[in-house]
């Protein structure tokens, strides 16, 4: 695979989660009693975190299925 | 309608194409040759085709249009899911992938002329062409109307802007470049609308409640109480559903011909399928996509749901029109405002912008490779280098955007005429599963069947719609120009029996003239695209979760307890 497409999406995901997160913690906007910026933004920040994981993982995968001489 | 953006709206907006745009650079340095731009060099898991399968096919039609259908038909909309794509996106994984993937045609069109001949590639690259390019305009114009409508953005610079940028990922990493971006987009739609699902849901009070405030809708409109939240009950006649279709339409006309047509034979899908990394991820790359899909009514159907039934309640749910009833299409755009503050709303209107912008890209792709194969290298300047039609896939991309700007305010200035291109590309369209089954499944099918069958189907199609009329019609263009030998109740339902007729007549004609005409190819010529003449695929040595076959059961199965739950 030419580029491991885990990595931007973990790292897009992750931080828009941060930014949405931030933003909620800030202004404390609720919509019918939640804080959605604040609790949707932690939940993007893990799926990114996730990602990362696992691209991780398939690196380290890789790199085992072909040693470098 | 207008909504008000904050910096950090902005903010988000900047960061995913600053992401989107930054694959394409990435992806740049492994552009090498015409198989790496065109076709990804076959080097994609199956997990990135079989999302960028479904993505492609998530245009805004399907995230604007499929909620709207949602308020206007209620469940029943899921037939375009349950009915109108798993059963053909299992077919085409299980028994057609190997053809296409098999024979190593580098698209749709290509496949036709080693299965059958030149003049039947060339009419299929032809139509496919123009009408991907059309499409892609369409996408541009919705985008930049809707931008105007709800932000007051402009329309010029915003269709300027959303080709710049489709052009630059495309031009750098060509197909791979668009398949990861459909990636992101797919992941950005769902959790970018999740959330708007999940509060509306509490909003009006969880499912039960729901169903109450639809068989209020349903009465009021004078259909049966479940109407709204029952797929198949209220399909024994076509007057006692808000649909206006039978069963037999659906089943057939949707389920059958449209369906199959569309997810069996178009290239804008298929390739995503064909840049796959083995025949096994090439196969599985479908039913991958088949398993989100199902799902996908929760998503776009259900807000759709949700608006009607708060708007039946409460009143002033769904903005009006000018003719002062509900507008459906702003159902999507109306709960974005509704529940989503600066930063979740930022998230949505991203969500909604990538999907337009995932149709523009995903016929752009489509457009290159067959301009470039099955047309340039055919027809105008073959025998050329590789790197030559390398360089020519790039002018072709840059081609195929500024065709789609001018599509897109052909589109703004005359409405009657996209109808009427889209009208013809529903003809040709309808027939070709007919031809691709016999090509297929049919040894003796010949070129001749297969050219002029499609020609026949396309004909069908269009003198149906010239002998027809749906209830209401007020233009010429909703057909019935010569007579008016049938009255649909609704347009949806003229289609559907426009598409059955086409493929009958296709399937019927290809064969008459197929026995009538001398076969041009050998078996041996045949091996690998004819299933009778292709080796079976052995995959007992794979584990279960990797064997097209019993995915495609499992998802088959999960399908019909799905039309049984909402029966």
């Amino acid at each position: 695979m030419q580029l491991d497409i885990r990595y931007p999406m973990g790292f897009l995901f992750g931080s828009l989660g941060l930014i949405i997160t931030a933003y909620g913690a800030l202004t404390n906007h609720l919509t019918l009693g939640i804080n959605i910026n604040l609790w949707w933004g932690l939940v993007l920040v893990v799926f990114g975190v996730i990602m990362l994981l696992l691209a991780r993982a398939g690196s380290a995968k890789q790199n085992n299925n072909n040693p470098k001489p | 309608m207008n909504i008000q953006l904050h910096r950090v709206d902005y903010l988000i907006l900047i960061v995913y194409f600053a992401f989107v745009l930054g694959i394409g650079w990435a992806l740049k340095k492994f552009m090498k040759s015409s198989s790496d731009f065109f076709l990804s060099g076959r080097a994609i898991p199956a997990w990135i085709c079989g999302l960028a399968f479904i993505s492609a096919n998530l245009g805004a039609q399907e995230v604007i249009g499929m909620a709207a259908s949602g308020a206007k038909y209620g469940i029943m909309t899921s037939h375009f899911y349950w009915v109108g794509a798993i059963p053909a996106m299992v077919f085409v994984g299980v028994f057609m992938m190997p053809f296409y993937y098999g024979s190593k045609a580098r698209s749709v069109p290509e496949y036709l002329k080693l299965r059958f001949d030149e003049k039947t590639r060339t009419f299929n690259a032809l139509s496919f062409a123009f009408m991907t390019v059309f499409s892609s305009g369409i996408s541009m114009y919705a985008l930049a109307k809707l931008f105007e409508l709800l932000l007051g953005w402009n329309f010029h610079v915003s269709i300027i802007i959303s080709a710049i940028i489709v052009l630059v990922y495309i031009y750098l990493g060509g197909l791979t470049s668009a398949i990861y971006n459909e990636v992101l987009q797919f992941f950005l739609i769902v959790l970018g609308f999740l959330p708007l699902v999940l509060l509306g849901m509490k909003d009006v009070g969880g499912w039960h409640a729901l169903v109450n405030k639809l068989s209020g809708v349903a009465v009021s409109n004078g259909f049966a109480p479940g109407t709204w939240t029952q797929s198949w009950s209220h399909t024994g006649a076509a007057s006692a559903n808000p649909m206006g279709v039978e069963w037999f339409g659906v089943f057939m006309g949707l389920g059958f011909v449209l369906s199959f047509g569309y997810w069996c034979t178009d290239f804008l899908v298929v390739q995503r399928a064909m840049a796959a990394d083995s025949m096994s991820s090439a196969r599985r790359t479908p039913l991958i996509a088949a398993v989100p899909k199902m799902l996908f009514p929760a998503l776009v159907i259900l807000p759709g749901m949700i608006a009607i039934g708060l708007h039946a309640s409460k009143g002033g749910f769904i903005p009006l029109g000018t003719d002062g009833k509900p507008d459906f299409n702003m159902v999507i755009p109306a709960m974005l405002v509704k529940y989503f503050p600066p930063g979740m709303l930022g998230l949505g209107l991203t969500a909604l912008m990538a999907s337009f912008m995932s149709g523009m890209a995903g016929n752009v792709t489509a457009f290159n490779t067959v301009w470039t194969y099955d047309i340039y290298q055919s027809h105008i300047n073959p025998n050329k280098s590789d790197s030559h039609y390398l360089k020519v896939g790039h002018v072709i991309t840059v081609v195929g955007i500024v065709i789609s700007i001018g599509c897109a305010y052909l589109a703004s200035a005359f409405n009657n005429i996209m109808d009427m291109l889209q009208l013809v590309f529903g003809f040709v369209n309808a027939p070709l599963f007919a031809t691709f089954l016999l090509g297929m499944f049919w040894k003796r099918s010949t070129g001749h069947g297969a050219f002029w069958g499609l020609i026949a189907g396309t004909a069908a199609a269009g003198l149906h719609w010239a002998l027809t009329v749906p209830m209401g019609a007020t233009h010429w263009i909703k057909g019935g120009c010569l007579a008016h030998l049938h009255v649909y109740p609704v347009e949806m339902a003229q289609n559907f029996w426009a598409a059955i007729y086409a493929w009958t007549v296709c399937f019927v004609a290809t064969i008459v003239i197929s026995l009538a005409t001398a076969r041009t190819k050998t078996d041996n010529e045949l091996t690998g695209l004819v299933y009778s003449l292709t080796p079976k695929i052995v995959d007992h040595h794979e584990p279960w979760y990797k064997r097209p076959a019993t995915i495609g059961a499992i998802v088959m199965a999960a399908v019909v307890i799905l039309n049984i739950i909402f029966w």
